[in-house]
């Protein structure tokens, strides 16, 4: 196992995860907590005759970064909530035009500007659902910074393989977070690409659904094609067919939802004898692993369910554990977006409480344990 | 011998969406015959656009063609050109996709120089959506969103891309497809970013709302405010005024980006051996 150990902030990590993914374009646009993952990219790409460039805004970014997605290039853009929100009108573009495309969103407080310099949770919706229309997106929410190395890696592995948009979804502390990361060496990643055309680019047709939910992807010049953001055929050209619109928007969506094995992965603390299940990804899954540990000291029977793939959201696997329990704990730095999704997921069988928290500050483990000792 | 276009279009997606007597079929020919003058291969070229009448040139040519969100064509086509820089990058756009919800993108892609070809055709109004008054309307007239006239000022698209550091500029009208070709062929074999403004008629969204609803009527109006650009030279600015000046105004060397960041490559590359 060839690994090395190294000193790095989570953004850092992103961006040295994102070479060896193979991303080979970065656009971007300066915001906090997220910037160094655009200097790090500018510092990075050169070095391995990849593209770096800072746009005029959000929206050019994303725009820029879907571009050079089409003309064949593993391509990233990172930023925070107001850049994600500007980004959501190209973000819903991509995953027309299918054009796999990573986009990084380390949160911080909202609404508008918010807490710029504050970590905060209140993203998830928005990326989930964030642009226009019935869409299907990936969203990763790592913990730790190994992590975040490994979660990157697969963002790019999956948007390639799916041919759509991943956000990867980190938060300020997780961005900001500075330590120890074992690397893989590069030889240890399995590194997926776009399923590549086996025709002649004069029968190359784009979206071609013969091949499955998810047809090859050439890139232009290569093979010439057309696309468009309006509802198109196969041919990639507009229309207005009802029956080839409807059909069109289902392969988008079971891309994404018909994959969920494939895409499902949780991190889980005790949770095989769990009385009470605790949910919490990113940073307050860090905390709630804490909280869990304290609460199996003092004879509780507390298990943690952190997932790393935040969206398709793990239902089953939540129904079956909360099912066994008698409390699930939701905690998260927002006033009650994902705790929605889990109760959903409970269908009732058992109470879901929540520990949530919108001021800029980070849930702390004592708060999550109070929490599973009231409802214990 | 007539111009053959076969080859450039993609004859089943005609009929086109544009209305009869529309001048973006014309611009669409001069782009057509000046790639052909260029000897670029189909394969080799891009064509990107944002949302609007115009924007719907590239499902009826046979390049690399990309129908992208209203105002970012230059965007995505900043991204294409990036990444592909041996490759030809144009971009068709309308005025109000060009000026208004893409301004931003425009004076960029003048400042950056990057090597992309331009057109912006400018009829004055919002085509698609129904005539409502655009960043170039001229002032007076009527739009369906300015009912009783226009009282905004209007962009001209020439002194704002020579203002952000375009090194081509130019301008001409859907009454001169032979200018009009020579000025996009010269904006293809211009190394850096060039804008060409064609002014053109909407005579049904524009005209019909100023009592100039025939093609010709409108495009006769066009023509007489047409003054070639040696001409304007000795004419005052209030002479000039409401007239659309033609010509080459800007055609200039300065360092291109794809070029520039290449050369960085391999300063960064060669420092690190």
């Amino acid at each position: 196992m060839a690994k090395r150990l190294e000193v790095m902030s989570g953004n850092e990590a992103v961006a040295r995860a994102a070479i060896a993914a193979g991303c080979r374009f970065y656009a971007g646009y300066p915001i906090t907590p997220s910037s160094e993952i655009a200097e790090k990219m500018a510092e990075l790409l050169p070095k391995v005759d990849g593209k770096f460039i800072q746009m005029e805004d959000e929206i050019a970014s994303m725009a820029a970064a879907t571009g050079a997605s089409l003309a064949g290039l593993k391509s990233m853009t990172a930023t925070s909530g107001p850049g994600f929100s500007l980004k959501q009108e190209n973000l819903g573009f991509a995953s027309m035009v299918e054009a796999p495309v990573v986009i990084v969103d380390v949160m911080r407080g909202g609404p508008s500007t918010g807490l710029p310099t504050f970590p905060a949770q209140g993203d998830v919706m928005q990326a989930i659902w964030g642009t226009h229309g019935d869409h299907a997106v990936v969203v990763l929410t790592p913990g730790t910074l190994e992590e975040v190395y490994l979660e990157t890696v697969r963002a790019f592995n999956i948007a390639e393989k799916l041919r759509t948009p991943v956000v990867l979804l980190l938060d300020e502390i997780i961005g900001h977070m500075t330590g120890d990361v074992m690397i893989p060496d590069d030889s240890e990643l399995e590194i997926i690409d776009r399923p590549k055309p086996t025709v002649p680019p004069e029968e190359y047709l784009p979206y071609d659904d013969s091949y499955g939910d998810v047809p090859p992807m050439g890139s232009y010049f290569e093979y010439p094609f057309h696309t468009t953001g309006l509802h198109h055929d196969k041919t990639g050209f507009p229309t207005t067919n009802p029956v080839k619109c409807g059909a069109l928007i289902e392969r988008m969506l079971r891309k994404v939802f018909g994959n969920r094995e494939w895409l499902e992965k949780n991190v889980e603390h005790y949770t095989e004898d769990a009385e009470i299940l605790v949910f919490a990804f990113g940073s307050t899954g860090l905390a709630a692993e804490v909280a869990v540990k304290w609460a199996r000291e003092q004879g509780i029977k507390a298990g943690l369910l952190r997932p790393l793939t935040l969206w398709p959201f793990p239902e089953k696997r939540v129904y079956d554990l909360a099912e066994k329990a008698k409390a699930v704990v939701v905690a998260e730095m927002n006033l009650g977006m994902m705790i929605r999704e889990v109760e959903r997921a409970v269908r009732g069988v058992t109470p879901v409480y929540g520990v949530l928290k919108a001021n800029g500050q980070p849930i702390e483990p004592p708060e999550i344990l109070a929490k599973i000792k009231e409802v214990a | 011998m007539a111009f053959n276009y076969k080859p450039y279009i993609r004859e089943d997606k005609f009929p086109n969406i544009w209305c009869p007597g529309c001048g973006i079929g014309i611009l669409m020919k001069a782009i057509i015959r000046a790639v052909h003058k260029m000897g670029w291969k189909r394969e080799d070229v891009a064509l990107v656009s944002g949302i609007g009448c115009t924007s719907r040139m590239p499902g009826y040519v046979n390049f690399n063609t990309l129908h992208t969100t209203h105002g970012r064509a230059l965007a995505f086509a900043t991204g294409i050109k990036h990444a592909r820089p041996d490759k030809h990058v144009i971009v068709v756009s309308g005025d109000g996709d060009a000026l208004a919800i893409g301004g931003n993108h425009f004076i960029h892609a003048c400042r950056r120089n990057i090597d992309i070809t331009l057109i912006v055709l400018n009829n004055m109004i919002y085509g698609m959506t129904g005539g409502q008054v655009s960043p170039t309307t001229p002032a007076g007239y009527r739009a369906s969103t300015m009912p009783y006239g226009n009282v905004e000022p209007n962009f001209d698209t020439v002194n704002l891309a020579i203002g952000a550091g375009a090194t081509y500029v130019a301008r001409s009208t859907v009454n001169n497809p032979a200018l009009m070709e020579r000025q996009i062929k010269e904006g293809l074999q211009n190394k850096g970013f060039s804008v060409i403004e064609v002014v053109s008629n909407c005579h049904i969204q524009f005209g019909r709302r100023n009592k100039m609803g025939d093609q010709l009527v409108l495009r006769h109006w066009i023509k007489e405010r047409e003054v070639p650009l040696r001409k304007a030279k000795d004419m005052s600015p209030e002479e000039l005024e409401g007239k659309f000046v033609i010509g080459t105004f800007v055609k200039k060397t300065r360092p291109e980006y794809t070029e520039e960041y290449a050369k960085m490559v391999e300063r960064v590359k060669g420092a690190s051996k």
